[in-house]
């Protein structure tokens, strides 16, 4: 008899085998983090149920249960490698295996060459993952198994980490989009999660077989692997026990079982926890703050006996819906604070309805609306004005103090905050796509624990050794809450640390600040989770400054909305009678917007007597039907442009030499113009890849190696195999250490993966060996070298092309090079020039050349010229600059020169501002934009950065946006 | 008092006087190696001092100071640079800081302004940093590392590959526990006192120390039982720096392996032989190729000699520069020179090639290089030689240590396997002779 124990991230599972190798007593517990206790509970259930057990070798697997094994004594068996033995003893013709537990992934790769792979240190597409979906959706886990059974399409859901997913998820949910296709798309996401962070170029193919929690209990998941995998897996009897099982096959050494059960149960880690001093001395300390904290109050009055107009003011935010009414004086008549279960729209109804049943004779003079829900619900019961959430926190936050410096918001899923200058929002802070979800975090931790947000946050407040957990991505904190554990953490230290955590999130990671004196002395704090006092107290601590929380804090958004309208001093509102709203009905369909290349998935909500509201579009298009003005768009302008460079609809052209194909992607953007001519004029034909979707995307995504690349480099392995389908003689692709050096820096690198990602293709694209793959180093930058360099290369694969050619077709290349440059700034100085007859702004949307590939911009651009302003890039602007800009960091990338030059000649000009797009996780960004950043403000400039990725929703921009536009107003005034 | 002198840009110069008043303070990577090329700058005049400083407060003191997203040595460096600011125990008016600078494509070349950047933030804009860099990037009155100076670097160097190269072979074996270190440490003083004079950095002497030292560590006496043998590459600081890598050399040790981490000799021939492949894919001038091969040459040179001295004492040796290069030629193009670039490739397939196949690649979460010359490399090395057993770890002030382990459990339960297979075997004939005894 063996015994083999699985210590995960969240369960416990335990498997008895006897002598034959058969699975005689199994079990499979959550420990909610009380590991210790947990494993002694089953060892001694096994000893009470399993005849002979005490003297049965034993051995424990799992993530969570290295140290804990060290410490008793007991055997460790690496969990894959647990996995892996159990798989060749009970299933021995398994060729792939594919597990999923809570917080980790795994593919084990059994036949020809055996290869185990586990996910980095990111747990985006585990069982914590569908747990937090779960949790956003608001239903139990097993019913996202059931909702998917019935679903109609999916959606792109990024699956990378929780936070991102939910910044796709909800927006959804509060577009009215049905949680059944809601959850498929949940399951899709982790599909594709683990097939692109795991197999890394590997093929899935033979016997597949599914383990772990999430696969054992969901059978939509295991479909949606199969139609992606294109097979059909098994998940085998005990599928949840083959760690444990592993673990018991490996088990050698027999220990006392009675000492192991004491060993465990006194287990206490070694108390060896990095920790922050207490959040408050004593009792004394916390009543004074408790006191001083109960001063910053708004006044209420009773509404029973009040009959003066009123002014309502809605937050539809993403996991709470707010909304508050006040009288003439400002005074607080009504609030509500409700829990957004994913559809805003029958909530606000029964708040309406409730409103007008209980003051029948209320005089309703301006509605508000504010938050990402701020559309449907100005659609649905015809509110009278939309603002957006910073203006509304601004507002708000100056009712309190009116001198605020800097008001500082955490809410469920966003941290917002923003410095005020001169009376105008300045400098907006929005948390970027990966550190979001603060709030939730606190939420989704309490519960797990067992606790409510409130009980959880308060039993920190006494904590005597906060942990210190440090201040990154949420997913990480997780893997750190459970290592203090390990180490001997209490559940208060725990709850303490991570209050801290989640402010030090905010300060170090969003606002980047190094000390109080940069945010301002007069501090305003808002959002629900200030409502917790350890964060509150957390934040002060941390900032060594005291600030105002409001009563109302929770409340700031709609407070604000409702003080905005009647700052407006309307008479009566439109929001919907009582009558009508008997009448109201709320209905959404979901179809795919089929007017222009960026498809965009729009949810038509329809609401009585038909009249509609579409969300998810990025322009006008589908409402009004009109296409929007491209003319004052250089993103558009420059896609055009590129297009005319490719003969791939242009059959009759001569061409003697061959079949070159160029991807789409990074640098080649740029250079399209260039090697289009060159090779042209050599005889031979240039075909490129499309212009990238997600379909082509996903085509490409199973030969990615490194998943923390950036997007627009993950999408070359798509454009790589559309080339491959095209009958190419030959696919080029050069690698390029340097860029042109336009006079702009030190020097002219171009980053590493722009550099070199032609390596990543040669190695990791098996097909690629089908064609001339053409990848040498090239010097383009070198213009009198080139040739010589060049031909040899090219004689290299290719017969009988001479110097001469060579020579002739280079010049011709670096002409045309600077041609397609002539033609894109003529035209943007014209878009300048357009601009400022009409009055329009100026948005300086500053990226890299290949973020007009619409798969990558996600159609910002057009959002942006929706709002009625100019677009020009950042090449544009560059040219107008002759001289190196002084940076105060080494300015020695081609791309990047052009943005300090363009951020360095805007500063001169009032009608022009910069929007600078940046790639998720481009490491050159890190200095970028801070030096961006600097070279704006020092000229009073607002900054503006938007992160993108996979991601392909469109909220949180246009809130950034604005915010932009609207401080920009106000700046002008 | 030295007084503050600034260049045209902006850039506080370190001057004469400084060097007569001030401490440089240097980062810690790797300590063999560091200790022994601390003495040619106090040879030359130079008062400084390593950091060896440790802690989880180093990286949160970076995380305040420097971009969160920028790469995890650069939040150490600056970290523990400003950590030691802040801790009183220097007069900071009288400190200087120096750091390398490689001038390359990557984010590294950008870190002494970070540095900078993040001593403004932290109040301490009057401490000079100086750069140390052989491309002259930057230029102080005080501080020039000239010709004889670069010499004795190298010769620090040689010593340092050296000792760190036979330590390893022998600690993992030494039947007297903290032999090898003692050893170390006792050829670190030694040599401390040659290089403070000045000395020990020609070839005759490089060879003739070389040789002891080979000498001295082939007389530890070793239980040669069979062990699993891991090597250690990555981006250069996450490599050799515990600080960087949550001590992973030690780790290793702990988990019963023998350790090889290649030495800092390929990667300075590296660096000197990208501006030779520079101009050969490019173009580019004569003179600079010639003077660059010099320079190569001679660091060649003394990677022969180690290589000599220590497979004459029975070491395993590296496979030398050439050998190497030739590894990666139809893998990966020698232009890749950002970061670690193909040497990174290279040296996983030298360690699988000469027996120490079980990998860890460390690298800072997101590095750059390392998608392309690490990660993207490591399915084509597994086709090369598919005895490669490698395991990419990322590391960051998030990661967490335990995860880490897990991760390196799992390739080392793969590399026991594969041991158990290979003396299996070599067990039964030893039984079998044995018997016939």
């Amino acid at each position: 008899m063996k015994i083999g124990l699985d210590i995960g991230s969240t369960t416990v599972k335990c498997a008895v085998l006897d002598d034959n190798n058969k699975l005689i007593y199994s079990t499979y517990q959550r420990h909610y983090s009380q590991i210790t206790s947990k494993i002694a509970e089953i060892l001694k259930e096994i000893k009470k149920n399993v005849y002979g057990c005490e003297n049965a070798p034993i051995a424990m697997s799992g993530s969570a249960g290295m140290g804990v094994a060290e410490n008793c004594g007991i055997e460790f068996v690496q969990e894959v490698y647990a996995t892996r033995i159990s798989a060749n003893t009970f299933l021995p013709n398994t060729d792939v295996i594919i597990e999923l537990g809570g917080e980790d992934a795994k593919i084990l790769f059994l036949s020809n060459g055996v290869e185990v792979r586990m996910n980095g240190s990111c747990a985006g597409g585990t069982g914590a993952f569908i747990d937090q979906m779960a949790t956003l959706l608001n239903v139990p886990i097993e019913e996202m198994d059931e909702l998917s059974k019935t679903h109609e399409k999916i959606y792109t859901i990024a699956s990378r980490c929780g936070v991102f997913a939910k910044t796709d998820i909800q927006p959804l949910l509060n577009q009215g989009a049905r949680k059944n296709d809601i959850a498929a798309s949940i399951f899709k996401a982790v599909v594709n999660q683990t097939v692109a962070g795991l197999a890394q170029g590997r093929e899935i193919t033979g016997n597949v077989v599914y383990l772990g929690g999430p696969l054992t209990f969901m059978s939509e998941l295991r479909k949606s692997f199969d139609e992606s995998l294109k097979t059909k897996g098994i998940c085998p009897e005990n599928s949840l026990y083959y760690v444990a099982m592993g673990a018991a096959l490996c088990a050698e050494k027999s220990v006392d079982f009675d000492s192991i059960i004491n060993g465990v149960a006194s287990y206490r880690g070694n108390g060896n926890f990095a920790f922050n001093p207490p959040l408050f001395k004593d009792e004394q300390e916390y009543n004074e703050f408790i006191q001083r904290h109960n001063k910053a109050t708004v006044e209420k009055s009773d509404f029973s006996k009040y009959n003066g107009k009123v002014y309502m003011g809605i937050d539809a935010g993403s996991t709470t819906v707010k909304a508050v009414v006040l009288g003439e004086n400002n005074e607080l008549l009504e609030s509500e604070y409700m829990s957004n279960s994913g559809n805003p729209v029958p909530i606000i109804k029964n708040f309406l309805e409730r409103l007008y049943e209980e003051h029948p004779n209320i005089n309703i003079a301006g509605v508000a609306v504010t938050g990402y829900g701020e559309e449907i619900i100005k659609n649905a019961f015809y509110a009278d004005y939309g603002i957006v959430e910073t203006v509304a926190h601004f507002t708000a936050a100056k009712s309190f103090m009116p001198d605020v410096e800097f008001v500082i918001d955490i809410g469920g899923q966003d941290i917002k905050c923003f410095k005020i200058h001169n009376g105008t929002i300045d400098n907006i802070f929005l948390n970027e796509a990966c550190s979001s979800g603060c709030g939730s975090f606190l939420q989704t931790f309490a519960n797990a624990l067992g606790y409510s947000i409130a009980e959880f946050s308060e039993i920190g407040l006494f904590a005597k050794q906060p942990v210190n957990l440090g201040s990154r991505c949420t997913v990480f904190m997780n893997s750190s809450v459970k290592q203090a554990q390990k180490d001997g953490a209490t559940i208060e230290d725990i709850s303490a640390g991570l209050s801290i955590s989640v402010v030090k999130n905010a300060l170090y990671k969003v606002i980047r600040a190094s000390s109080p004196d940069e945010l301002g002395k007069k501090i305003v704090v808002q959002g629900g989770t200030f409502l917790n006092n350890a964060v509150l107290r957390a934040f002060e601590k941390e900032m060594g400054t005291q600030v105002v929380r409001p009563s109302i804090s929770g409340l700031m958004g709609a407070y604000g909305a409702a003080l905005y309208a009647k700052s407006k001093n309307p008479e009566k509102s439109t929001i919907i009678t009582a009558e009508a709203l008997k009448n109201f009905t709320h209905k959404i369909n979901a179809v795919n917007c089929g007017l222009c290349n960026n498809h965009c998935r729009l949810t038509v909500n329809i609401f009585d007597n038909g009249r509609k509201y579409i969300a998810g579009n990025r322009c006008e298009r589908p409402i009004t039907n009109q296409k929007p003005d491209e003319s004052l768009n250089m993103y558009e302008y420059k896609l055009k442009l590129l297009q005319e460079y490719t003969s791939n609809n242009n059959d009759k052209e001569t061409y003697t030499r061959g079949i070159i194909g160029l991807p789409m992607g990074l640098n080649i953007y740029e250079l399209l113009p260039f090697w289009y001519r060159f090779f042209t004029d050599l005889g031979f034909k240039v075909v490129t890849s499309p212009l990238s979707n997600r379909k082509l995307y996903l085509e490409g995504q199973h030969t990615i190696p490194s998943d923390t690349v950036c997007f627009p480099a993950k999408l070359i392995h798509g454009h790589i195999e559309e080339l491959l389908k095209l009958n190419v003689d030959a696919i080029f692709y050069p690698c390029m250490s340097y860029n042109f050096d336009e006079g702009l820096s030190d020097n002219h690198y171009n980053c590493p993966v722009v550099a070199y990602y032609p390596e990543v293709i040669n190695t990791n694209v098996k097909a690629i060996n089908q064609v001339k793959f053409i990848k040498d180093y090239l010097g383009i930058h070198r213009r009198k070298d080139f040739p010589k360099k060049f031909c040899e290369v090219l004689n290299k694969y290719f017969d009988n092309i001479t110097l001469k050619e060579v020579k002739e077709a280079s010049e011709k290349a670096y002409e045309e090079y600077e041609n397609y440059f002539r033609k894109v700034r003529e035209y943007g100085n014209k878009i300048i020039e357009q601009a400022e007859k009409e009055g329009k702004k100026i948005m300086v949307l500053a990226g890299r050349p290949y973020h007009i590939d619409p798969e990558i911009n996600h159609g910002i651009d057009k959002l942006i010229s929706s709002f009625k302003v100019a677009i020009v890039t950042e090449d544009v602007i560059s040219a107008k600059v002759n001289e190196k800009v002084r940076t105060s960091v080494l300015n020695q990338w081609t791309y990047h020169a052009r943005l300090y030059a363009a951020a360095k000649y805007i500063s001169g000009h009032k009608n022009m501002n910069l929007i600078q797009l940046v790639s998720f996780g481009c490491g050159v960004d890190a200095i970028t934009t801070d030096e961006v950043r600097t070279l704006l403000e020092k000229e009073n400039k607002i900054y503006t950065q938007i992160k993108i990725d996979e991601i392909t929703n469109l909220g949180a921009v246009k809130i950034r946006l604005r915010s932009l536009l609207a401080a920009i107003e106000q700046q002008e005034g | 008092m030295a007084e503050l002198v600034y260049d045209k840009t902006g850039r506080l110069i370190f001057t004469k006087e400084m060097k007569k008043e001030y401490l440089i303070l240097l980062p810690q990577m790797a300590p063999i190696h560091f200790n022994l090329i601390r003495n040619v700058f106090t040879n030359y005049g130079y008062k400084t001092e390593l950091l060896e400083t440790d802690g989880p407060e180093i990286a949160q003191v970076g995380l305040k100071y420097v971009h969160n997203d920028t790469c995890y040595p650069a939040l150490l460096v600056i970290g523990q640079f400003i950590h030691a600011l802040q801790s009183g125990k220097y007069d900071v008016n009288k400190t200087a800081l120096m750091i390398t600078q490689t001038g390359g494509g990557c984010r590294a070349s950008n870190y002494i302004h970070l540095l900078r950047k993040a001593l403004v933030k932290a109040g301490f804009s009057q401490v000079p940093v100086i750069s140390l860099n052989l491309s002259g990037l930057e230029k102080n009155s005080g501080f020039s590392f000239t010709l004889p100076m670069i010499r004795k670097t190298v010769a620090g160097l040689v010593y340092g590959d050296m000792l760190m190269l036979l330590k390893n072979q022998t600690k993992a074996y030494e039947i007297k526990k903290g032999e090898s270190e003692k050893l170390v440490k006792i050829w670190v003083n030694k040599l401390t006192d040659i290089l403070n004079k000045g000395d020990g950095y020609t070839v005759k002497q490089i060879e003739k120390n070389l040789e002891d030292i080979a000498k001295d560590f082939s007389n530890i006496k070793l239980n040669r039982v069979p062990k699993v043998k891991a090597g250690i590459v990555g981006e250069i600081y996450v490599k050799y720096a515990k600080l960087g890598n949550n001590n992973l050399e030690a780790f290793l040790e702990e988990q019963n392996c023998e350790v090889c981490v290649p030495g800092i000799m390929s990667f300075a021939l590296f660096k000197i032989d990208n501006r030779l492949e520079d101009i050969k894919l490019y173009g580019g001038s004569k003179i600079k190729y010639k003077v660059a091969e010099i320079l190569f040459d001679y660091v060649l040179k003394m990677e022969n000699i180690l290589i000599e001295k220590a497979s004459a004492y029975g070491f395993n040796t590296p496979s030398g520069y050439y050998k190497l290069k030739s590894l990666v030629k139809d893998v990966i193009g020698y232009g890749n020179k950002m970061g670690e670039g193909w040497l990174l490739t290279a040296e996983m397939l030298e360690l699988t090639e000469t027996g120490y196949e079980n990998i860890v690649c460390a690298q800072p979460f997101g590095c750059l290089p390392n998608h392309i010359c690490a990660k993207g490399m490591m399915r084509k090395i597994k086709e090369v030689d598919n005895r490669a057993n490698i395991v990419a770890i990322d590391y960051d002030p998030g990661a967490v240590k335990v995860n880490q382990e897990n991760r390196i459990k799992l390739m080392l339960a793969v590399a026991k396997e594969n041991l158990a297979k290979k003396t299996e075997p070599s067990q039964i004939k030893q039984k079998e002779l044995v018997h016939k005894d």
